[in-house]
């Protein structure tokens, strides 16, 4: 894909050809199994649950396993190249996970086996707790959160339920900044609360004056607390994160951290310790369990000793200590004051398991490390390409940063064209038009997977673009050329949506 | 950036609406440096007619294929009228969004949060700046 460059897209490298839907292929009578004699009596399945609307695909195992092989090789994934997508965290996955993962000690576990018969996954379960603890600094973690925005949503509920037991349930304000994951403002709106958002400094911090003003106005009493990312979605750090929460917390709300820059900071800052109450972790980012398709994820949420009688379970625990002849024994809780269960079983335990092997394999200097090479990367990228590319927050950044996708000599070319033709090259496009404060915003992230090599590339295809911007727009204009299908149409994707496969009818609606 | 329209007869907010006043009736759009920030806008939802709204307050949202964003009144009052026709054709916002791409008519109870606004230099000079 790369050599396509050369030829500016157009031409030598052929698109790859799409591939039919399942339900296209195939034919009556075709079967992909051949299933043993049937040893008890067969019997006619009930007429009133016979369909014959469901247009199920009728294929061998040959048609079947080409269908998806074909389809895995128009896909892009991080096992191909830099997947530089900002605030994703798109690192390799390492394989030592899915060994874990395939143990058949924790693969054939039944989610109802019971403690005594499951020690050996809950006892990792109960190590992870503490770890994901020490690396933020927090006093409890429960893992049951299924995605990053279900551990906002269970934070969200505890700061609710804290307030409440407090006598203070008239505090239904979540202040956010508007640099902030959109996930934060829908969280806040689910769990039955109101969002106030504060503007950004220049520097592109959050506007400490205007979050001054709010705490001291009004609303002061009815501030339930702030949710904040940090490092901000435009991959700085906030630098006044301190007096973000002395203000917060003197106002008597309590403070979120959006965990999904936590690539940034472990092992080299506890945000425990920087006065933040509770925050979510994504294991499927920072942690390197598979996420983009690959999923299911992981949201863990980390709180204070205050908020741990709130934690949604069930969480892993010690309820028979240890003795001379016996190991501790661990169970399943639900914490005193839980929100209550978000989950079935235990979460998506094979995501535990991942991020278990992870860390184990980093150990302590090796987490520091995945941090500063992360945020070494990532500066490495943005100090070259500022050459290039207008870079709006010229400072030091965490483990990504913003790019302005525009130039004043180009006018018609815009982030997304860039990110089209970034394609053609061969590499994952960017995040585009996130943070939404940001015009024309390309964010890069290339995590501390990367290699200078692959790092210089990426940095060649974006300067030979920046070229084509001047030299021949029209090729941008009209990316991606080497994919399989050409520029979609965006608004009439949105406002035409047609389905290619019926959905089936109901039991009862049919004929 | 891009050139852009702002008509000297209205009054804008920072969060790009404009406000047309006619006694005490407030029309609410949004500008033209709005519209070409946003792209093509594919979706909008506004507020019924005999909703009211407090300054600033959400009258309802708007959705293009880059972002989904509130929108906001500068004045109290009661929505008298919406231009439901953007419902099918929010593009009319990219194409007329000082004209056929107004939003909702507010009768305002009181116009002190016009005072407050941005007369069209200023709000150049805003944009310019970002």
């Amino acid at each position: 894909m790369q050599n396509a460059a050369a030829t500016n897209g157009a031409g030598a490298s052929q698109p790859k050809k799409l591939e039919p839907l399942i339900y296209d292929l195939g034919a009556p009578g075709r079967i992909g199994v051949n299933l043993p004699d049937c040893d008890v009596p067969k019997t006619a399945l009930p007429a009133d649950l016979l369909r014959a609307d469901l247009a199920l695909p009728e294929v061998g195992e040959v048609q079947v396993v080409r269908h998806f092989v074909k389809l895995s090789k128009l896909n892009y994934s991080i096992d191909q190249g830099l997947y530089p997508l900002g605030s994703c965290t798109m690192k390799y996955n390492p394989k030592i996970n899915e060994d874990a993962a395939r143990l058949p000690g924790f693969a054939q576990l039944h989610p109802l086996t019971d403690g005594d018969g499951a020690q050996g996954a809950l006892f990792l379960m109960h190590e992870l707790q503490t770890w994901l603890g020490e690396i933020s600094g927090f006093e409890a973690v429960s893992l049951s959160p299924a995605a990053g925005a279900q551990g906002e949503f269970a934070g969200i509920l505890m700061i609710r339920q804290y307030h409440i037991d407090r006598g203070e349930g008239q505090r239904d304000i979540i202040l956010v900044p508007n640099s902030a994951h959109g996930t934060n403002p829908a969280t806040v709106t689910m769990a039955g609360m109101s969002v106030r958002e504060l503007p950004a400094d220049a520097q592109g911090n959050v506007d400490l004056a205007a979050l001054r003003d709010v705490c001291a106005g009004d609303l002061r009493d009815r501030i339930a607390g702030m949710m904040i990312t940090v490092p901000s979605t435009l991959g700085l750090f906030e630098a006044t994160i301190l007096d973000v929460v002395e203000a917060v917390h003197d106002a008597g709300g309590l403070m979120y951290m959006d965990g999904a820059n936590m690539n940034a900071l472990m092992g080299a800052v506890k945000p425990g310790q920087l006065g933040f109450d509770v925050m979510h972790y994504n294991l499927h980012k920072t942690f390197s369990t598979p996420h983009g398709g690959g999923g299911p994820g992981s949201g863990a949420v980390g709180v204070t000793a205050a908020l741990a009688p709130y934690l949604p379970g069930p969480v892993v625990a010690v309820i028979e200590e240890e003795n001379e002849q016996e190991p501790p024994l661990y169970g399943l809780v639900m914490p005193e004051k839980s929100i209550g269960r978000l989950k079935a079983f235990q979460g998506n335990f094979g995501m535990h398991l991942r991020a278990y092997a992870y860390i184990r394999v980093y150990g302590d200097a090796g987490i520091r490390d995945v941090t500063r090479y992360a945020v070494l990367n990532a500066n490495y990228l943005r100090a070259r390409l500022m050459a290039t590319y207008k870079v709006p927050y010229p400072r030091y950044c965490g483990h990504e940063f913003v790019l302005e996708g525009h130039f004043d000599d180009a006018e018609d070319v815009h982030a997304l064209d860039i990110s089209k033709r970034l394609m053609d090259y061969g590499f994952h496009p960017p995040t585009n038009y996130f943070p939404l404060i940001m015009p024309e915003a390309l964010l890069i992230e290339p995590t501390e997977t990367e290699v200078k090599e692959d790092l210089d590339a990426f940095v060649a295809a974006m300067e030979r673009i920046a070229e084509e911007a001047r030299s021949e727009p029209e090729t941008l204009l009209n990316a991606p050329h080497t994919a399989p299908v050409r520029r979609l149409d965006e608004v009439k994707a949105v406002k035409e949506l047609v389905l290619c496969c019926a959905p089936a009818l109901p039991i009862g609606a049919r004929d | 950036m891009g050139e852009w329209k702002t008509p000297a007869e209205l009054k804008y907010a920072d969060s790009d609406e404009w406000f047309a006043v006619d006694g005490n009736v407030v029309t609410i759009g949004i500008t033209d440096y709005a519209q070409d920030q946003l792209n093509d806008i594919v979706y909008v939802e506004f507020k019924d007619a005999g909703d009211s709204v407090d300054a600033g307050d959400s009258f309802g949202e708007v959705e293009s294929v880059k972002a989904a964003s509130e929108l906001y009144s500068a004045v109290p009052g009661e929505i008298i009228e919406v231009n439901t026709a953007l419902e099918d054709e929010p593009e009319v916002i990219n194409a007329d969004p000082f004209g056929a791409g107004w939003m909702v008519k507010i009768r305002a109870a009181d116009l002190q949060g016009i005072d407050g606004l941005m007369d069209a230099a200023a709000y150049d000079a805003y944009c310019d700046s970002r």
